[in-house]
């Protein structure tokens, strides 16, 4: 216990180590905050997309545009695509590391939730679609008030499942020297060669983080379920 | 119901075997190098004291030494097609043949490598590392083999002109590094720790952060390279590297000095750090 103790105060009181942490975890939560309206806004913008065409055959160019972005995006990982946008895209401009991250991580996460939209979308079925045109919807109209909210409540699994491992996947920011919680624990251990506690707590908050953003959702499914009835 | 359980109790099982096996090469060398080693001493001990030098755990034939390392320090340490060479990795191989051992390098993150030694991953890490207070309360330290100064790499067009200069700079470092705890001692200064040095100096000549303050021989490689960049002429501080190792295996420590004196006195070690760095 007084080991403990001694440890705890080493890695995480003396020189005042903890500011590490919560200044990762700040930067953490933020990055993953606007990476995600980045991520639900693309993913959206390309799921439409992709569905209008897989149902109605319109927008060829834009849906071969979007299939491109897909495989890239999906085909690479995601460090890789934040090094490139930090090392290779920005090179030659002086960009805030977490303005990087965000756009790398939004962009990343748009793919994957552009696919969960997708699904979503064609999970309704097309009679939805027949009934909302022939009372006199236009295309979008049915798709914004028939068919997304439909939709929507359909992939909200999926979706929360999207953003923890994006939250996760922010943890790479470290390659960037940008200081997110992750890096705040490797900081510490770099400091005081003490793998356990550091490491541990990082985990920890990333739990906690997890399971309170999980509450949340599972609280969302629950509200939206009482419709059903 | 029952069934399902046990089925799944018996998977978890068999991924938790699985998982020993995968670790298994090596658990399972080190414990025949152990019996080899109890063996050994059992039998020659008469004959290994006799031999003075010689004696002690890591002297069974085909021992393995490993060395920890950050293969990403030039001239210390770098890749040449594939494998890792440089000062640290021949003095390191000097030392094992000294020794009667196998070298194997195990290349890592620079601020893993302290921890590897000191829980036993590695025998001892060479990485161009300086002594300092905290690393000497982790793991135990050779005699130095290498002076090193730090410096600080900038610009051309910086207006940055001593190290008094960097106060309220942006400063690149490598995550760990000697740089790196100096650096925090400037004053108002933002320190970005890279987990590689030359990504500290790409994001330098970038434009992305102002200094970057690093040992000098791979300073000097990295200006080399790189288009547009200068080594500022004071020398932020002078200090000297030596090699870690766990603070319980003293014998190695007594080992490892005893090759590192006779290297000198050969002049052996001069010859491979003449090698890679030419005098000025």
């Amino acid at each position: 216990m007084k080991e403990f103790q001694e440890s705890f105060y080493l890695n995480f009181i003396e020189d005042d180590r903890w500011e590490y942490i919560v200044d990762g975890l700040a930067v953490t939560l933020k990055v993953t905050f606007f990476a995600v309206i980045i991520g639900i806004l693309l993913g959206f913008l390309v799921g439409i997309i992709r569905s209008t065409y897989e149902r109605t055959g319109r927008l060829k160019v834009l849906n071969a545009v979007c299939k491109a972005y897909l495989t890239v995006i999906r085909g690479t990982p995601v460090l890789v695509q934040l090094l490139i946008i930090y090392f290779v895209i920005f090179a030659s401009t002086n960009v805030s590391k977490e303005l990087a991250a965000v756009i790398a991580f939004g962009v990343n996460s748009g793919a994957y939730v552009a696919e969960i939209c997708r699904s979503g979308i064609m999970s309704i079925d097309i009679g939805q679609l027949e009934a909302g045109r022939s009372l006199g919807f236009s295309y979008w109209q049915t798709m914004w008030y028939i068919i997304l909210p439909q939709a929507l409540k359909n992939v909200l699994p999926a979706l929360g499942n999207e953003f923890i491992v994006l939250l996760k996947e922010t943890s790479v920011s470290g390659y960037i020297a940008l200081g997110d919680l992750t890096k705040g624990g490797d900081i510490i251990r770099s400091r005081t060669y003490d793998p356990f506690l550091p490491l541990i707590a990082v985990a920890v908050i990333y739990l906690a983080l997890v399971m309170v953003f999980s509450h949340f959702v599972t609280l969302l499914e629950r509200r939206l379920k009482q419709s059903e009835r | 119901m029952k069934k399902k359980l046990l089925a799944m109790m018996l998977t978890c099982v068999m991924a938790v075997s699985l998982a020993a096996c995968a670790g298994g090469d090596e658990s399972a060398a080190e414990d025949a190098g152990a019996a080899g080693e109890t063996a050994e001493e059992d039998a020659g001990e008469d004959a290994a004291e006799a031999e003075g030098e010689t004696e002690g755990e890591t002297q069974e034939e085909g021992g393995v030494l490993v060395m920890a390392t950050n293969a990403e320090f030039p001239p210390y340490e770098y890749y040449e097609g594939g494998e890792v060479v440089g000062i640290d990795a021949e003095i390191a191989a000097a030392i094992a043949e000294k020794l009667g051992m196998t070298l194997e390098i195990e290349d890592m993150a620079f601020d893993s490598i302290v921890t590897s030694v000191s829980t036993g991953k590695a025998d001892m890490g060479v990485a161009g590392m300086t002594v300092t207070e905290d690393r000497l309360q982790n793991v135990n330290f050779s005699d130095p083999y290498a002076t090193a100064t730090q410096v600080v790499i900038l610009r051309e067009d910086s207006d940055i002109q001593d190290v008094a200069g960097l106060e309220g700079k942006t400063v690149g470092v490598q995550l760990g590094t000697t740089g790196d705890l100096f650096a925090e001692d400037i004053k108002d200064v933002t320190v970005e720790r890279y987990n590689k040095g030359f990504e500290a100096v790409q994001a330098l000549s970038q434009e992305k952060i102002d200094a970057v303050i690093i040992d000098q021989e791979p300073a000097k490689v990295f200006v080399e390279e790189n288009e547009g960049l200068i080594i500022l002429d004071e020398a932020y501080t002078v200090e000297e590297y030596a090699i870690a190792i766990a603070k319980d295996n003293t014998e190695l420590l007594e080992q490892v000095n005893a090759a590192l004196a006779e290297l000198k006195e050969s002049g052996k070690l001069d010859e491979i750090i003449g090698k890679y760095i030419t005098a000025e």
